[in-house]
């Protein structure tokens, strides 16, 4: 078994009375696909957050690359090396597809601002070292036609392809999908996929993706955890999971 | 018969007061794009920043500096006061209020305009302070060409050069600086900037500080031709046309905005001003600004809105 890239402790969070999440752990090992399953309302998403920094647990801690934190700051978390993207694609609308990927350079650049503003020595050279980065996922998620062009005009398909090229622009330690597949076509989907499979492939790049479409979830993922209603109730490779009478019970409902 | 010469001298009158216009829009634009934040406050900063200028030239003056010193510490002096301002501005009413609608930002802004006028005038004193740090008198221009020449005041020279450079940096700091990237992507997304790593409270600090120093600027061409008094404030309300004519978005529209409405005010008045009653200089920018909203109402340079439903 490979190394524990992230723990997650007991982790309880709550928006007042609401319960979004009780007492979840889990962890996810470096270099594996693993999926958050569950209902609506499961608290994926809020799990998600947590992660991110976005939102910060009531209880409970996370360990990331051997360091154990109750909470950190999003941008604590994206400099750790935690990227991801969103649910409701949350791109620069104004911007063009490019620079929207530039913006995920944003942290690896390191030259001072009136270089930059004067497009010398060293920080041009560094400007173009990251442009040729930025081509490489442009050409790896077969965007090219569309890199200049604002993302606001794009459609849904292609924004959520703009948004994973932000998200690798960081080339994160640890990638966070919501629901890459969520509103596209089979077409779509297939490509989605193989970009998924691609990214953690070649790049061993560690994934934790959130999903509904259990045809993706199955293929894609080494192992699933499965939330409902904020706890954790399956935790365990695809087959596995599956045949859970836990699981079957949550999606379908159970007759008392 | 109305003389080439007049026509010349009340263009370029017009086009040169149009400059100090632009350089009021400046500022709302620049914290627009850049936060998504209608900034109120932008007249009491210019304000604020008038009055740190003058009360700290005079008392430097008055304690035996020589004359360049006093004008380099003085404006050193008032670019710290505006830093201090854009700190607590993101510190205690912008930064608390991340991930808001832009219009609880604006009505927040509201709030900062008051504190600053007050807080302007309790510290640094009320009363109308005059500027001098540009030559105030006139050249002659072609006075072989036309009788009595064209008259331009050197002042208005001085303020089209300066908005001209600051512009250019502008430009260039949006366009070319990662973190001119950044400002630009979180006025799009306050979530999506935090989940790449720009940390927000940092930029809308740079953002605070841009305007700020904007506003500075703007003080020290106005003040030297309006002396620094409270009314400067009311600058704020002839951006708004300019704004509105040039697109809330744009620079160069904060820039063509403001000539349109200095040339058009100008002309105008000297040339339609008689036959109707004159006066049209105070209300023409509006009337402008009105037809531009009937035709387009995202201005001239501005971007369009497409929402999808």
């Amino acid at each position: 078994m490979s190394e524990i890239l992230l723990e997650v402790q007991g982790v309880s969070l709550a928006f007042g009375g609401v319960k979004a999440l009780r007492d979840v752990s889990f962890d996810i090992r470096k270099g594996e696909v693993r999926a958050i399953i569950g209902p609506n309302g499961a608290g994926k998403t809020s799990m998600l957050n947590v992660i991110n920094g976005f939102y910060h647990p009531n209880h409970g801690a996370i360990t990331f690359k051997g360091r154990t934190r109750a909470q950190m700051q999003p941008f604590e978390a994206s400099r750790g090396g935690i990227a991801r993207t969103f649910q409701n694609v949350a791109l620069f609308k104004g911007m063009s597809a490019l620079d929207n990927i530039m913006a995920g350079r944003t942290l690896k650049m390191r030259r001072g601002l009136v270089w930059q503003m004067l497009r010398y020595g060293p920080a041009l050279a560094e400007e173009i070292e990251h442009r040729h980065r930025v081509e490489e996922i442009i050409d790896f998620l077969e965007i090219d036609a569309i890199r200049k062009v604002p993302v606001a005009r794009l459609p849904y398909g292609l924004q959520k392809r703009v948004e994973l090229g932000r998200a690798l622009a960081m080339e994160p330690d640890l990638l966070l999908l919501d629901e890459p597949m969520a509103g596209m076509n089979l077409e779509e989907k297939e490509d989605m996929s193989r970009f998924i499979i691609d990214v953690n492939l070649h790049y061993g790049m560690t994934i934790a993706l959130i999903e509904h479409d259990m045809a993706v979830v199955m293929d894609l993922s080494h192992r699933v955890v499965v939330l409902d209603h904020g706890v954790k109730i399956a935790d365990g490779t695809p087959d596995e999971v599956k045949k859970n009478q836990g699981v079957i019970d949550a999606y379908l409902g159970v007759v008392h | 018969m109305i003389a080439l010469g007049q026509v010349l001298e009340v263009l370029i009158g017009g086009l040169m007061s149009g400059v100090l216009y632009s350089l009021v829009a400046l500022g709302f634009v620049l914290i627009f794009k850049a936060s998504g934040v209608f900034n109120f406050a932008q007249g009491a900063m210019v304000l604020l920043a008038g009055l740190a200028l003058v009360r700290s030239l005079d008392l430097l003056v008055s304690s035996g500096f020589s004359p360049w010193t006093a004008i380099i510490l003085g404006i050193g002096f008032a670019a710290v006061i505006m830093a201090i301002t854009a700190w607590l501005i993101e510190r205690f009413v912008v930064g608390p209020l991340v991930n808001q609608d832009g219009l609880t930002l604006f009505m927040s802004t509201i709030g900062v305009t008051f504190v600053l006028e007050g807080a302007a005038q309790m510290i640094f004193g009320s009363d109308v302070y005059p500027l001098r740090l540009f030559p105030t008198d006139v050249w002659l221009l072609f006075e072989s060409h036309f009788p009595g020449g064209i008259l331009v005041n050197k002042l208005d020279v001085w303020g089209a050069v300066i908005a001209g450079i600051l512009v250019a940096g502008l430009a260039i700091f949006f366009q070319r600086t990662k973190t001119g990237r950044a400002l630009r992507a979180v006025a799009d997304d306050h979530l999506a900037a935090q989940s790449v790593g720009i940390p927000i409270g940092w930029i809308w600090f740079v953002v605070w500080l841009v305007a700020g120093l904007v506003a500075l600027v703007a003080a020290i061409v106005w003040g030297t031709k309006l002396g620094v008094q409270f009314s400067i404030t009311f600058l704020a309300l002839k951006a708004l046309p300019v704004l509105i004519i040039g697109g809330l978005t744009s620079i160069p529209g904060a820039i063509v905005g403001g000539l349109i409405v200095g040339a058009g005010e100008k002309i105008a008045e000297v040339f339609l001003g008689s036959p109707i009653g004159g006066g049209i200089e105070y209300w023409f920018a509006y009337v402008l600004a009105l037809a531009v909203l009937l035709v387009r109402p995202q201005g001239l340079f501005g971007e369009r809105i497409i929402e999808r439903i």
